[in-house]
């Protein structure tokens, strides 16, 4: 790997590099071995903490398994019943008429500012009192209540930055060919804004599936972190049940990311050999350039010239 | 109409002081430790690489509430880590919850300080090796200085989030807006909306003048080129 930070190491800086090596090793190996120690000294190193995830089915098939469900339940129709919602308010924020821009602004814009827990608690009580939904399902109805509430106005403000994206000639052409305002979107600007704004959208996802864990501890949703507070009072290992725990969570988003950016390479590359022109390269530059791809003026000029 | 609002029985101020103090105490905790991550993942020593990437990419993709929740059963109540908070459970709630949140937000940080460093053309960096500096001058004197300048409006998004996280710390039972708002909208249940409302509007008037302050004083301080 080049760097722009440093030249490539002659024999001093090599020997330089290997002392630093082994002193960051002798720092990490110092602080996990006194988490270690600190742990076995509290007895949660012990095999009994840990065997019941390899030797106890119900673990999973009691607490882990029905959590993620609900984990997967409460991200999956948030986003479902966001993404539709988002797509209507950014497009109402492109509107032509001042009044339609001005309520979908206000309601981004308030929606966005307020921590979703206060939302969550907000939803969770109001169905309580106005409603009839039942106790059960109502921490499932206020969890995705909140989520949706949430970010359905940032998944607006990301649909409203995928538009913007687009060259002004695709809206030029569009009209050109005699479309209506609603055509133009539909089939012209829409189709290319969601390539533009699928890394956006899943990395919203991700946002989504760790917020569900708001609605565990605080609401009683039975989800994953919630079955980890109940593996831990049943078998008494705190920071096994916990740790498990956030290896799902990881896990799963890991999962997210992954498929996701698969999906948009493919995307991008149909998109390519069709000749069509997306502005996409100019919103991941801007989002997850690495150390090894600088994001310079030249880099810059270069995008605008596709 | 404001009859919910009991000030005497409901400590309004003291909650969002308690939000306003988690936010600056874990600003800037994770300012610190999000820009010590940062000079790790573009330093080059590969194990400090690579811890910096594995840091960010696992705490990046742990709920918060998971990570605050664990700093109070996991390190405090099970493996007795008190932060030197005696033994007043507020307190070591409170620096638990900073902790966490710092640790948390710390990966949000590094990754906006990350892009800032690639704003930083490639000619500075290789002008300031060219007069002999070292990776550490290089990256203190040089590169940080331009990448902080160009990154203060990504930090300012960083920041407004970090003020929302914190109601995250109800988890954990520090009484601040989250909580008492949770309070208060189950025992005033005839203001539920003005109770709500009240809160929405106090979050508003927080992280609203946050953006755009932080956002003009961004594009005053951004390195013209």
């Amino acid at each position: 790997m080049t760097s722009l930070l440093y030249d490539a190491p002659g024999p001093l800086a090599r020997l330089r590099n290997v002392l630093y090596t082994v002193a960051f090793l002798a720092l990490a190996a110092g602080v996990l071995w006194w988490v270690l120690a600190m742990m076995a000294d509290k007895g949660q190193l012990e095999a009994d903490k840990w065997l019941p995830f390899v030797e106890d089915s119900r673990v999973w098939t009691t607490y882990f398994l029905p959590g993620l469900v609900n984990t997967l339940k409460a991200a999956a129709l948030a986003m479902v019943i966001a993404l539709p919602l988002g797509a209507v308010l950014g497009v109402a924020r492109l509107s032509d008429h001042a009044w339609v821009r001005g309520v979908a602004g206000t309601v981004v814009e308030f929606f966005r500012a307020i921590p979703v827990l206060l939302l969550m608690f907000f939803a969770n009580t109001g169905y309580a009192m106005w409603t009839d939904i039942d106790r059960e399902v109502r921490p499932l109805y206020a969890v995705v209540t909140g989520l949706v509430l949430y970010n359905a106005s940032v998944l607006a403000e990301v649909v409203r930055a995928g538009i913007l994206s687009l060259p002004h000639g695709q809206t030029d052409a569009a009209k050109a060919i005699g479309m209506r305002k609603s055509q133009v979107l539909a089939f012209v600007l829409l189709p290319q804004a969601v390539t533009a704004m699928l890394p956006a959208i899943v990395s919203q996802l991700v946002v989504i599936v760790k917020d569900t864990a708001l609605g565990g501890v605080l609401l009683g949703f039975s989800e994953l972190l919630r079955s980890a507070g109940l593996i831990s009072a049943n078998y008494g290992n705190t920071i096994p049940a916990y740790l498990v725990c956030a290896v799902l969570f990881v896990a799963l988003n890991f999962l997210l990311t992954t498929v996701a950016n698969r999906l948009e390479s493919r995307l991008r590359r149909g998109k390519r050999s069709g000749g069509a022109v997306v502005g996409t390269e100019r919103l991941e530059e801007l989002d997850e350039a690495g150390p090894d791809r600088p994001v310079t003026k030249a880099g810059g000029g270069r995008v605008r010239g596709t | 109409m404001f009859d919910f609002l009991d000030l005497e029985r409901y400590d309004l101020v003291g909650a969002f002081w308690v939000t306003v103090q988690l936010t600056v105490f874990s600003g800037i905790g994770a300012l610190v430790w999000g820009t010590v991550l940062a000079s790790m993942r573009v330093s080059p020593v590969p194990v400090m690489r690579a811890f910096g990437a594995a840091y960010v990419n696992v705490v990046r993709n742990t709920p918060l509430t998971l990570i605050i929740v664990f700093c109070s059963l996991g390190l405090h109540q099970t493996l007795g880590v008190a932060l030197m908070g005696g033994r007043d459970f507020d307190t070591i709630n409170f620096r638990l919850a900073i902790l966490g949140l710092a640790a948390y937000t710390a990966s949000f940080v590094c990754e906006a300080i990350r892009s800032g460093i690639n704003t930083v053309p490639v000619g500075q960096a290789e002008a300031a090796r060219a007069l002999g500096l070292s990776f550490t001058q290089v990256l203190r004197l040089i590169v940080l200085p331009q990448a902080f300048r160009s990154v203060v409006a990504p930090l300012a998004n960083v920041l407004i989030a970090l003020t929302k996280n914190t109601t995250v710390a109800a988890a954990i039972g520090v009484g601040e807006a989250a909580l008492l708002m949770k309070d208060m909208i189950e025992n005033e249940s005839d203001a539920v909306l003005l109770v709500f409302g009240t809160f929405a509007l106090v979050f508003i008037l927080l992280t609203l003048p946050t953006g755009l302050l932080l956002g003009r004083v961004g594009k005053r301080v951004a390195v013209k080129r």
